[in-house]
């Protein structure tokens, strides 16, 4: 590595297109390692991709999907009916993270190896608190909503009704009003002692007015798609905390102070990080916005 | 091309105040548009949506531009690097519409299977000419015989 000559600053000189080509200096004006990463990146984002066209097309394959405002609306501290303040502080930390990675990689390239490690030790408390965050988003889906990955407690109803009592009339909420819903309405079904209790409603419009039915499962995908998808994201911030590491141990050590393409490898550790964020931009619009 | 150390410094804090107004802005628009902000007020699933894949978009081009130093960039890296991405527009259009094709075919058969379906399509055979021969009640039975008529 420290035989590398195309560092960023070696190609400040205008080029024509076709000197580009003639070799003798890389076409792309970036060293061979950060190229690399780019067009690792590039086959990581395609893999992404994959993963969330899937859930779209598996989405788009039943009648309802649950509405992630309903899914998505605890918090820790006995926050309830919150939907969607925990995603959202998740997301600032990983925006955060980013940020303190962008001034690490700027301190690299002043060679200032205190600024470095000082960076890298918040991006890396950052990554650390976002994994904290997901484990204890996981943690509450599993133990106490009772997700997995071939069982969706979150339902939607396809007509408008009104919850039953076990005596048939209809139930009331806590305030005394009726309990009813309407289409759309996504319920999570409870379960207490290893049993489903899934709720009775008589239905109140449409072809099938006045039918008593039962709650039911959600599409059977969800969970696998949950789980994996943001598993999947999940263990790239761990692998990046890893590698930020170990990049922040050299960069103390001072490693790259002796090397010739300086701090060049938290520049590629940052691209990563990087995309991290950018997965998460999209995982974020496509499980919990839209 | 590049920018000096307090340019950059400047571009930081500018990033960090834009992702996270755009990141408010989207989950304003998810809780107001699903009725959570002002009750009985929701916005339309065509204004939302639209709406919120454009301000990640923008979120997208700001860290790969900005945070990842594409725009400092030669442009011969942008493009290979960019331009292969383009095949996701084919994926996404291809693949969502598939997914609409499952559910169409899906519902279709629960139609057919279903038994109100079956008496009415018997029902109409009986009053052909020939084929008074088969009976409503009997059709249950019968399934497999009538339906290879």
């Amino acid at each position: 590595m420290g035989t590398d000559t195309y560092t960023q600053d070696s190609h400040t000189a205008e080029e024509t297109g076709k000197q580009l080509w003639e070799g003798g200096k890389s076409p792309f004006g970036t060293s061979y390692g950060k190229l690399m990463m780019w067009y690792f990146l590039l086959s990581d984002a395609f893999t992404f991709a994959g993963f969330l066209i899937a859930y779209g097309a598996l989405r788009f394959s039943v009648p309802t999907w649950p509405l992630p405002d309903v899914v998505f609306s605890t918090a820790p501290f006995g926050l309830e009916h919150k939907p969607l303040i925990f995603v959202t502080i998740m997301t600032f930390v990983l925006i955060l993270s980013s940020v303190t990675m962008v001034r690490a990689v700027q301190e690299g390239h002043k060679e200032n190896r205190r600024g470095v490690v000082k960076w890298m030790i918040l991006t890396i408390v950052g990554g650390l608190s976002f994994l904290s965050c997901q484990a204890w988003e996981w943690t509450n889906l599993i133990k106490n909503e009772h997700m997995s990955l071939t069982t969706d407690p979150f339902g939607t109803h396809v007509y408008d009704g009104v919850y039953l009592n076990d005596d048939g009339t209809d139930a009331k909420k806590e305030d005394g009003t009726i309990d009813a819903f309407t289409a759309g309405h996504t319920y999570l079904i409870h379960k207490h002692d290893g049993e489903w209790h899934k709720r009775k409603f008589r239905i109140t419009e449409g072809d099938l007015k006045g039918q008593i039915a039962q709650e039911s499962f959600g599409p059977k995908a969800f969970g696998a798609l949950f789980f994996f998808i943001t598993g999947f994201h999940g263990f790239h911030v761990f692998s990046g905390v890893c590698f930020l590491t170990i990049i922040m141990l050299n960069a103390a050590g001072g490693l790259y102070n002796k090397r010739k393409n300086g701090y060049e490898m938290v520049e590629k550790i940052g691209l990563y990080w990087h995309f991290v964020d950018l997965v998460w931009v999209f995982v974020f619009l496509v499980f919990y916005l839209l | 091309m590049s920018l000096s150390y307090e340019e950059a410094k400047k571009v930081v804090f500018k990033g960090m105040i834009i992702l996270g107004v755009v990141t408010l802005m989207e989950v304003s628009i998810a809780l107001l548009g699903n009725g959570h902000m002002i009750p009985g007020f929701h916005l339309h699933k065509w204004i939302m949506y639209p709406a919120m894949i454009l301000l990640s978009m923008y979120k997208a081009y700001f860290i790969v531009y900005e945070f990842m130093h594409m725009r400092y960039e030669k442009r011969t890296l942008a493009i290979s690097v960019l331009v292969p991405t383009m095949l996701l527009i084919w994926a996404i259009i291809a693949f969502l519409q598939e997914g609409n094709d499952w559910n169409n075919r899906r519902q279709y058969i629960e139609l057919v299977s279903s038994e109100g379906y079956k008496k009415e399509m018997l029902e109409k055979e009986n009053k052909l000419p020939d084929a008074g021969t088969i009976k409503v009640e009997e059709a249950g039975a019968k399934e497999n015989d009538a339906s290879s008529h």
